[in-house]
């Protein structure tokens, strides 16, 4: 068996290997969106060029300090989520009692702000990261030729997904976030400082799209824009699944990162758009999104 | 209100004074570019500032509206008037499908719908035959309008284009003062008490979302003959956020801030287009500023402030 549909197996394994990669993405950008959302009511347009300046942050530690990859894989998030801990002491704090679109307003200046900050100091065009040492070269299944660092990117993806999804849902900690979503005044009323809750939840949020951003950094050029049209992949995403649930986030990420690769093996030319008509099915279908509650 | 009515009578004084002689003054496409944005807004504005739905999608009308005008006037030969309805009812049409679609949710989630359907188009744009792809459509003719004027000469074209202006803001005038545009406001300030009053708030938002759409597409069929091109740019979501900007740097819910946002940001894109991306870093700023400091936008602070100066100092 060397066709599927017509395809050649190769390629077709590929595309669902990219399709996969391009999931775990998702996945974790649209957990950050959901956790986000949760706590502050905000969606967060800078996600993006959050993940873009994950990115940039180890491409730039390497090149002028030269911190490895795995340094940059911890380091990385804990800069960019830093800055998400500023912008939300700064700007977002005074949102909350105003309506949730100023919300998406101000996170969308914010976004072209930092892109073109990092388009005026490094061009349109990719810089690239190379491949750590330990996760150079590829393994051949005899199937198909797995190049190792996409494999890692999955798990890895994987592995922080639901690594969150346990500390939210099983941990006392998340218990408090789940209780600050719901109720944050009898939260507060407890003895648990909500504020500084909230502080760290928009870091942490941040801090994951900058994870996804030094994860992709080697398989993808790492430039200004490369965050801009994710997020408002990541956003359909977020339709579709609705916000209500961390697994639904990572389920409907994964799946629609497949979906998306095997488009571009059958019908190319509207890989670009399928997860926006998937988006417009499931508006007709269920409008509150797979997951979601109707609220 | 006397103050209140005089004031509109001279802001429509001053906004026909200032349509009049801007040709005589600046650059008349730069003029021409000005009142065609500013349609835009206003259109935009209608659904943001008087029915408070969040649309970050809208250059997805202004952009197919230019498409279709620039096709049927330069491949089929219609005539610029026919070539600029055929522009507008594209954007209608398009507009009842997203609207009905993105209707079904509200708040953000209705933002991120609008950008979504909005980004097909873009991809629908940059892949069909007829767009041209990366060159989009170059070379429109102008033609002559009605068979008398001929809309080469930049004067003409210029009044024509400030007539189109007038009559989109206009229709965007009546729509806000009439009892259709009161049940807006009652959508924007309550959405569950306009429906326990009965009113059937989807017919309602859809029917603001298509009359959006479609002023918004007469101004990309406008501008689609202004510069005779119909390309990505218009289109693209930046262009979605820019009148998101002009609306709000101008005002919110006020009737004459979107041209007053729409000047303001056209004539900074012209004067910084040399800085490169400081462009972009600008205009993000402006809208944290926006967001954060002055929510009203400069025709709701006048207003704020005229209304302070006329209410009574001891109640």
């Amino acid at each position: 068996m060397s066709e599927v549909f017509g395809i050649p197996i190769q390629a077709f394994l590929g595309q669902l290997l990219i399709g996969l990669i391009n999931g775990s993405f998702y996945a974790i950008l649209s957990l950050g969106l959901a956790v986000i959302f949760g706590l502050l009511n905000i969606i967060n347009f800078t996600h993006g060029a959050q993940y873009m300046m994950g990115a940039f942050v180890a491409w730039m530690g390497l090149k002028y300090l030269g911190i490895n990859y795995w340094a940059a894989l911890l380091l990385s998030p804990l800069v960019v989520g830093l800055t998400g801990v500023v912008i939300e002491r700064l700007c977002l704090r005074r949102l909350y009692q105003l309506d949730h679109l100023y919300g998406l307003l101000l996170t969308f200046g914010l976004a072209l702000v930092v892109e073109g900050l990092f388009r005026q100091g490094y061009g349109i065009s990719g810089l690239s990261y190379p491949v750590p040492k330990l996760l150079q070269g590829g393994e051949n299944l005899g199937f198909m030729y797995l190049p190792i660092y996409r494999a890692w990117v999955v798990v890895a993806s994987l592995v922080v997904c639901f690594g969150t999804w346990y500390v939210i849902e099983r941990t006392k900690l998340g218990a408090y976030l789940r209780a600050g979503t719901e109720n944050p005044r009898l939260l507060q009323a407890f003895g648990i400082n909500v504020p500084v809750m909230v502080t760290l939840t928009y870091g942490f949020g941040v801090a994951l799209a900058a994870f996804a951003g030094v994860l992709a950094a080697p398989i993808y050029q790492v430039n200004p824009v490369m965050g801009s049209n994710l997020v408002i992949v990541v956003f359909a995403v977020v339709v579709i699944g609705g916000m209500g649930s961390i697994f639904g986030s990572i389920v409907t990420g994964l799946g629609l990162g497949v979906v998306e690769g095997l488009t571009k093996v059958f019908y190319p030319e509207a890989s670009a758009v399928v997860v926006f008509v998937i988006m417009a099915l499931v508006l007709l279908v269920r409008p509150a999104g797979l997951f979601g509650r109707e609220a | 209100m006397p103050a209140r009515g005089n004031g509109r009578w001279l802001g429509g004084g001053l906004l026909l004074a200032a349509g009049l002689v801007a040709p005589y003054v600046v650059y008349p496409v730069f003029a021409m570019k000005v009142l065609c944005f500013a349609l835009f807004a206003c259109a935009f504005n209608l659904l943001l500032g008087y029915t408070g739905l969040l649309s970050f999608g809208h250059a997805a009308f202004l952009g197919s509206a230019g498409y279709v005008t620039a096709y049927t006037v330069k491949s089929l030969g219609f005539s610029p008037g026919l070539g600029l309805l055929a522009g507008t009812a594209c954007a209608a049409v398009l507009g009842l499908v997203i609207g009905w679609l993105a209707i079904r949710r509200s708040g953000i989630y209705f933002a991120m719908i609008t950008l979504g359907l909005a980004q097909v188009i873009y991809f629908l744009s940059l892949q069909l035959e007829f767009t041209g792809g990366e060159d989009g459509i170059q070379g429109v003719p102008r033609g002559v309008l009605f068979g008398v004027l001929p809309l080469d000469n930049p004067l003409v074209m210029y009044h024509f284009v400030l007539a189109v202006f007038l009559f989109g803001f206009w229709v965007v005038y009546r729509a806000i003062h009439s009892p259709f545009g009161q049940v807006l406001k009652a959508i924007r300030e309550n959405e569950p008490r306009a429906v326990s009053l009965g009113y059937d708030v989807h017919r309602y938002k859809l029917l603001a979302f298509v009359l959006s759409a479609t002023l918004a597409g007469l101004a990309g069929g406008t501008k689609s003959l202004v510069f005779q091109l119909a390309s990505l740019t218009d289109v693209h979501w930046h262009t979605s956020g820019e009148v998101v900007l002009m609306t709000l740097l101008g005002g919110l819910g006020t009737e004459f801030g979107p041209v007053v946002g729409a000047l303001l940001v056209v004539t900074l894109n012209n004067y910084l287009a040399g800085f490169g991306s400081w462009v972009t870093v600008i205009t993000g700023a402006i809208f944290v500023v926006c967001v954060l400091a002055f929510r009203r936008g400069i025709v709701g602070e006048i207003l704020a402030f005229a209304r302070s100066r006329s209410a009574p100092k001891d109640p």
